[in-house]
């Protein structure tokens, strides 16, 4: 009865090409991961614009987790609410699976066991194939048979969405390069999947990939490989970290490229030191003692490691002290929800610590970003010796993004900023290390063992005055908090720039975001121009912000600014920050956990 | 307290094979009470420094928070130092050390900051074997807050407020054994004949070596009850009145012969018992240095001397199997793999 429907596919007659939703329920820990992968990349390799969403448990076995997939030639790959196409692997889920397809849409689901009139809707095409059937009569082994079953449903859906053999073949050569045995029992279940549905339905469907050429020199990574590939060129040494969903993927990268391009060619030794700490505040002290003694030093964590290491990162804004810290900020507050999205440490990190504290913060939107700007914050906290936090998200961290590929320059050299050489030292009458020679607040530092008589110095948390000698006088204390803030304002023209949509101004009303609101904001301005609506726009990258922040704002009447939290943080830092007055912001703003979509901006705009 | 230090040396003041004499090893003057077991300590540590013959700059002092953590301000001026937070010491030196393995690095910490807030951090520092020489100044008490009870303290001892301690002491010495570390001793701030071969052992053992020092509190722990205490400073308290009186006297100081159990009289004719290890003693039992402590534990003597050492350890870098250059030395040439390398990256992402 099933099958007949879907022979009457495409009930709305509408052909969506290259531009549909379709989400995969699986169970977690069953291998879905791996053949939802080889279905994305395959549409990739076809030239066509696509992007994955994990919507996964906090759980290793047995619970439901979503793969979400976004195909779309105009490149607009934010999230869209709505799916056009359910793969249905999972009876946990079965409810919601079929309540959220599209009017119009299709469902495919296991049809070894019979599907029960509750999930049957009029209005969606049914797709049912006997998978675990399928797998069990071609595969012995219990664990291939699980796999391979996700296999066959990506194999019958190329079939039905028009994916070239070729790509899903091509995918898998490269997937398994130097494990070829596994090629061809992958080969077999994916045209089991292709020929069960040449046997059954009528294909392809209306809604199909079509071959483009859009996809470029794009590459699809995820943004904490990205942060960890930009660690190793960045130059860090030292990587000390404590396993936190969903930050763990960026030092295991790090960790994973050093391994290859660390290696001492002569003793086999590691030029650089991967420690797992006993915790947070072990992982944040270690990268802050290889600050101090010279060598470029990072840790990567979420939310909850952040608020342990606030203690470490007012020693480190006050001792001075370059350290790099990466925040995959995930849903808070406390434990919050650890798989899902958002970006709720900004205030966070900007004010990071007890006392008058104020850090230098990175945005970074893309993949790309955040190898640029992960091998940037090197420079950065060696140039101001102060901690740099960089705010990712689990979306952007743990979720593959099509990106510009990356590049380095080979003629970069890293800058160290003001270090003092033993040479130099003979030169200097009277080191100071809190002295502010140069008028820009940021004094001049020595690595321990340069000189047997001069530069060493006692660091400390205390307060001290310009030549590092604790004292309590209350001159000595405000005139080194007030070189800090000269420090601070320095970082403003040093830090990454803002990116602004116009080359000049259009409109007195604007629209601002950061991070990875950049894909949703990006299409509901297009959306929104469509209508009519036009609204200059600039993507914040860094605070503190720059003159050219403040100028932008200033220009503008009305603000929108678009942000994945509760509290409108970046609009608070706005205010603080540079004194706007409150009314002409206007937060837009999306906190459930899952990432932004631009009919939720649009929805908050109109 | 004394608050200044004549510049003026004894010309022919001996120098060691640098070149240097002792004062070089020196620190700036010490704001802890007249008498502090601490400064004892401080002193030895220039005394080891010097007479090994160690070039001064290639230290690093690291410390955490408490009165023992101000002590690297007095010694070794040469000497890069780092006060950090509470309890975290060992952290930043792991880091430190990590960054470069040439250096001698000497942590000091107290019995607060490494028994209490940094007991996590004490005990996973001693797991990764840190090439470094960790002191716990250890007097039983808070000093810096004004004399609560600390986790070293003994069950039953009274603090100077009068309150009675219930909780029995954690013991660093055993706890550090039995985490393996590869070089625990004991001492008194007040031996410095026995500290000194001690500290100069530690500094040459190439792994982790933990020194516990008791030393004692002249200002906070000196009540009757308190095992930690030198009660002499009693009568001087009590005829001012003040709680926080901070009296004047020099440091005790009393030596003893090998294997036997010896009695420090203390001033008010209290005592603090000291067993020391014999000659039969054999320091690479880490079994049978375990039950010596514990016995004397029973019997409320503190073992000193060499507990346990083990001579081959295997120590941070060679676990990491880091490069010889210290990692801070390396630059872009090494660091980075360049954009060739980087093109092939993104070919594995298409």
């Amino acid at each position: 009865m099933l099958e007949s429907q879907a022979l009457a596919a495409d009930k709305t007659g509408t052909t969506k090409v290259n531009d549909f939703v379709i989400r995969f329920a699986n169970v977690n820990g069953t291998g879905s991961a791996s053949a939802n992968f080889l279905f994305t990349k395959a549409i990739f390799r076809m030239g066509v614009p696509v992007t994955p969403k994990n919507i996964f448990p906090s759980n290793i076995q047995g619970l439901p987790t979503w793969y979400e997939v976004r195909v779309n030639e105009n490149g607009w790959l934010g999230r869209r609410e709505g799916v056009d196409f359910m793969v249905c692997m999972n009876p946990q889920s079965m409810h919601q699976d079929v309540a959220c397809v599209k009017p119009g849409g299709y469902f495919l689901y296991d049809s070894s066991k019979h599907l029960h009139d509750e999930f049957i809707r009029e209005d969606i095409t049914y797709f049912g194939i006997p998978l675990m059937d399928m797998s069990n009569a071609a595969f012995t082994d219990p664990r291939q048979r699980q796999l391979f079953k996700n296999v066959i449903y990506v194999g019958a859906l190329s079939a039905l969405l028009n994916i070239e053999f070729t790509a899903l073949e091509n995918v898998l050569q490269s997937q398994f390069k130097g494990k070829e045995k596994l090629i061809s029992p992958n080969i077999k279940a994916l045209q089991m999947g292709v020929d069960y549905v040449k046997e059954h339905f009528e294909f392809p469907l209306n809604m199909r990939v079509e071959r483009r050429d859009l996809v470029k020199d794009s590459i699809m990574i995820d943004g904490n490989t990205a942060c960890g590939i930009g660690a190793v060129y960045g130059g860090a040494t030292v990587c000390a970290w404590y396993p936190i969903t969903p930050s763990t993927s960026t030092p295991e990268a790090f960790n994973e490229y050093a391994s290859k391009f660390r290696i001492d060619p002569i003793t086999g030794k590691k030029n650089y030191a991967f420690v797992q700490a006993e915790d947070e505040l072990s992982a944040i002290g270690m990268a802050i003692g290889a600050g101090w003694n010279g060598a470029r030093s990072f840790t990567a964590t979420s939310g909850p490691g952040v608020s342990l290491m606030n203690e470490f990162l007012g020693l480190a804004y006050f001792a001075e002290i370059p350290v790099v810290l990466i925040d995959i900020q995930r849903t808070g507050p406390s434990t919050g929800m650890p798989t899902r999205t958002q970006q709720s440490d900004v205030m966070e990190a900007a004010y990071a610590s007890h006392g008058d504290t104020k850090h230098i913060v990175l945005f970074p939107s893309t993949p790309k970003e955040c190898f640029d700007f992960t091998a940037e914050s090197f420079d950065l906290a060696e140039q101001l010796q102060t901690p740099i936090l960089l705010l990712s998200d689990l979306d952007l961290g743990m979720n593959d993004h099509m990106s510009e590929p990356l590049k380095w320059d080979d003629n970069r050299t890293f800058k160290r900023g003001k270090v003092l050489s033993a040479q130099d030292l003979e030169k200097i009458e009277n080191f100071g290390r809190y002295l502010d020679v140069d008028g820009d607040g940021i004094p001049y530092r020595t690595y321990p063992g340069t000189h047997p008589t001069k530069g060493s110095y006692f660091t400390r948390g205390t307060s001290k005055n310009e030549y590092a000698k604790y004292t309590e006088d209350s001159d000595s204390y405000k005139k080194n908090m007030d070189r800090l803030l000269v420090k601070f304002n320095t970082a403003k023209e040093m830090v990454p720039a803002p990116h602004f949509y116009q080359d000049e101004k259009k409109s007195a009303t604007a629209i601002v975001f950061y991070g990875t609101s950049i894909y949703a904001a990006e299409e509901a301005m297009h959306i929104l121009q469509k209508q009519g609506m036009v609204m200059d726009a600039m993507r914040i990258k860094s605070f503190p912000f720059s003159k050219s922040v403040e100028e932008f704002v200033n220009s503008h009447d009305k603000i929108y600014v678009v942000e994945q939290n509760r509290d409108a943080q970046l609009r608070s830092l706005m205010m603080i920050e540079m004194g706007i007055n409150p009314n002409k912001l206007i937060p837009v703003l999306n906190y459930n956990g899952m990432p932004i979509t631009a009919d939720d901006i649009i929805s908050q705009i109109k | 307290m004394t608050f200044y230090k004549p510049s003026f040396r004894h010309p022919e003041l001996p120098k060691n094979k640098l070149g240097y004499t002792s004062a070089e090893y020196e620190g700036v003057i010490s704001t802890l009470c007249a008498g502090c077991g601490h400064d004892s300590i401080s002193t030895a540590i220039v005394q080891a420094c010097f007479e090994l013959d160690i070039e001064p700059h290639k230290v690093a002092k690291l410390s955490g928070i408490g009165c023992s953590s101000k002590t690297p301000a007095y010694f070794l001026s040469n000497s890069h130092g780092f006060n950090s937070v509470h309890g975290r010491m060992p952290a930043v030196a792991t880091g430190a050390n990590l960054a470069n393995k040439e250096l001698l690095y000497i942590g000091v910490s107290g019995d607060g900051d490494s028994a209490s807030i940094g007991m996590g951090q004490f005990v996973h520092v001693i797991r990764k074997n840190l090439n470094m020489v960790y002191i716990c100044m250890n007097n039983g008490v808070y000093g810096l807050t004004k004399g609560q009870d600390s986790a070293t303290a003994d069950v039953g001892s009274i603090s100077k407020a009068g309150s009675v301690n219930p909780y029995p002491p954690i013991d660093l010495a055993s706890l550090a054994i039995e985490l393996g570390a590869s070089f625990v001793a004991q001492s008194f701030s007040g031996d410095k004949d026995q500290l000194i071969p001690l500290l100069k052992a530690a500094i040459n053992h190439p792994g982790f070596a933990f020194l516990n020092v008791v030393s004692p509190c002249v200002t906070f722990n000196n009540n009757p009850g308190s095992t930690k205490s030198y009660q002499f400073a009693r009568e001087h308290a009590a005829c001012t009145g003040r709680a926080d009186y901070v009296p004047v006297m020099d440091p005790i100081t009393k030596s003893y012969g090998e294997g036997e159990v010896t009695t420090i009289e203390l001033h008010d004719g209290s005592a603090l018992q000291f067993h020391k290890l014999d000659n039969e003693w054999n320091p690479e039992d880490r079994l049978s240095a375990i039950s010596a402590l514990k016995r004397a534990e029973e019997k409320q003597e503190v073992l000193t001397g060499l507990l346990y050492i083990n001579r081959n350890p295997k120590e941070l870098h060679n676990i990491l199997n880091t490069s010889d250059t210290p990692l801070n030395r390396l630059n872009e040439a090494t660091l980075c793999p360049g954009n060739d390398i980087l093109q092939d990256i993104n070919e594995g992402f298409r």
